[in-house]
């Protein structure tokens, strides 16, 4: 096919440099008293225009029983379904045969959050969290280990509904 | 030496050392406020952390640069990189030393001081650091110098880009300091001396030039902004194409000295513009500020340039923020088809008008100002919204396409 040149035909006749220039110049200027988007962040995480999603995926929280035990029955089905394998579980067994985590730790840098823990969990114990302020001064800091997941206090994630696409 | 020299340098060295402190304060005021604006300007907020409203932003800016790695680049012409930064703020610096920036303050003193001996100096001080009888050629002289801080700065670096925006550099000053230069011809004209004290005395006696030389006025102030290197004629930085052009290689503190210069240039300039066309110090609607010298009349017209200085600051940072950049070819079209015609027209045309005006008696005045704005109005008006449809950027020549 051969090549179709374009000619843009512009308004030649009626444009004026200067003039669009001081139309410019008068639109910026209205600009200076508007309302500005910025949030003040460490001070203000919310406005009413914006909010962290419910279904944002954050670093983990473990959920307790009434004892302050985790829910967690150590079924290993988190550490098997986890695509990026940054769980480690070690089970255990009590003397009534109940099975527990031994060791439980997440590794959240090679976490992709993707949420799929939360969602095979058949006991609702590990959850990923609405949450984002996770600095550290240590790398070795951010293998959250079972005390610590329990510790969480952040929301959880509802994660995305295929019945309800919207969150509404 | 006699006790009057020395009290004259007693007092110039005091006036260089305040003038300087005042620019620096004053630069990095300008550039919190740049940030400010165009942060406003863009629905945001701007610096507002460190110190009240970010005022202090700049001062870690520079501690930031201070403590930074410099970097000279292996290929580099050593002995010019290190030059050049200072090559661009040194002009930008000096030309302010003509400026004058307030009315004169009476200063009065007869002291000795041992070994140093006598210092004396009585009547009114001249408030400018040098009262130059060349006035505005030591400003022509000195403002295209500037040049040569960059041209180096981009040729030294060894780097194609750097180099691609020393040679635009180069090629945009020389050629709008020929507009520069023609469009105060008119406020040479007018005022009949080059000196800077006596421009502002004659606006003072008739009207401020922006109304009696509104076209030259608005021409000057275009040159200015692309003899600063501002947008919309920055295309020696040109960040998206040269990756800053001229300062690519440039680090820590040698690249803060651009920065400086930069700032120290639109200063200059404003203050410029404020002194050519707004009256300089001039109080408006008095006589009062032009008679015997008084210490409260010295510190008000200082109020007074500085507010007419920080106006025009503000449009330089507005422009920067409303219009993109240039093409080159626009660039080139509009400093030698446009403006160079324009003014060398604009030109004669003042020449008659001042010559019929003188001859039919309106030598000087309200009167002489009032024929003076109408036939610019006349002019703008042609020149702006008559000529210019297109041409401005395009010039005559451009081929009508699709026609």
């Amino acid at each position: 096919m051969a090549i179709t040149v374009v000619t843009v035909r512009r308004p030649e006749g009626d444009v004026s440099y200067l003039r669009a220039t001081l139309k410019g110049m008068a639109l910026t200027f209205s600009h200076l008293f508007r309302k500005k988007v910025t949030m003040q962040y460490p001070e203000q995480k919310s406005d009413d225009t914006w909010e962290i999603s419910n279904r944002w995926r954050g670093t983990h929280r473990m959920l307790t029983d009434e004892q302050g035990r985790a829910k967690c029955v150590a079924c290993g089905l988190c550490p098997q379904v986890c695509p990026a394998n940054c769980i480690k579980l070690v089970p255990g067994e009590d003397e009534e045969g109940n099975r527990y985590p031994l060791i439980y730790e997440i590794d959240e840098f090679r976490c992709v959050f993707c949420g799929y823990c939360q969602e095979v969990c058949p006991e609702e114990a590990i959850h990923v969290g609405v949450h984002y302020e996770n600095a550290e001064y240590e790398r070795e800091r951010f293998v959250y280990d079972l005390e610590r997941l329990c510790a969480q206090t952040h929301p959880v994630s509802t994660l995305w509904d295929p019945s309800d696409p919207k969150g509404e | 030496m006699t006790p009057e020299l020395k009290g004259f340098i007693l007092l110039s060295l005091i006036k260089i050392v305040v003038v300087f402190s005042v620019m620096m304060v004053g630069v990095m005021m300008v550039i919190w406020m740049e940030r400010r604006v165009s942060a406003w300007k863009q629905d945001r907020l701007g610096p507002n952390r460190v110190g009240p409203q970010g005022l202090l932003q700049s001062v870690a800016d520079g501690i930031k640069n201070f403590a930074k790695e410099d970097v000279i680049p292996a290929q580099a012409n050593k002995l010019l990189f290190v030059v050049a930064p200072a090559l661009s703020f040194i002009p930008a610096m000096l030309t302010f030393a003509v400026i004058p920036f307030a009315a004169p303050l009476p200063v009065n003193f007869d002291f000795t001081v041992l070994i140093l001996g006598q210092f004396v100096h009585a009547g009114p001080m001249p408030m400018m650091i040098a009262d130059l009888p060349i006035g505005m050629l030591f400003i022509v002289a000195i403002g295209s110098l500037s040049v040569y801080g960059i041209v180096l700065a981009g040729w030294s670096s060894a780097n194609k880009y750097s180099l691609l925006g020393g040679l635009r550099a180069s090629a945009q000053m020389v050629s709008y300091e020929v507009a520069l230069g023609f469009s105060f011809v008119g406020v040479l004209m007018l005022a009949g001396n080059v000196t800077l004290p006596e421009i502002v005395a004659h606006q003072q006696e008739s009207v401020w030039f922006a109304f009696a030389l509104t076209l030259g006025f608005i021409l000057f102030f275009v040159s200015n902004l692309a003899e600063t290197n501002r947008l919309p004629f920055d295309l020696p930085e040109t960040e998206s194409e040269l990756v800053t052009g001229f300062h690519t290689e440039y680090s820590s503190m040698k690249f803060s000295m651009f920065f400086i210069a930069e700032y120290t240039h639109i200063i200059t300039g404003s203050a410029l513009v404020a002194t050519l066309f707004l009256g300089g110090w001039d109080i408006p609607f008095t006589s009062w500020d032009s008679g015997d010298p008084t210490v409260l009349k010295s510190l008000l017209t200082l109020a007074f340039f500085a507010m007419k200085t920080l106006f025009f600051i503000y449009v330089f940072i507005w422009i920067r923020w409303t219009l993109p950049r240039f093409r080159f070819d626009q660039l080139m079209q509009l400093g030698w088809k446009f403006m160079l015609p324009v003014l060398l027209a604009y030109i004669l045309i003042l020449g008659a008008t001042v010559l019929v005006l003188d001859s039919i008696g309106w030598s000087s005045g309200l009167r002489y100002g009032a024929a003076l704005f109408v036939m610019n109005a006349v002019l703008v008006y042609i020149v702006f919204f008559l000529l210019d449809n297109n041409r401005l950027l395009l010039g005559r020549t451009h081929r009508k396409v699709g026609t």
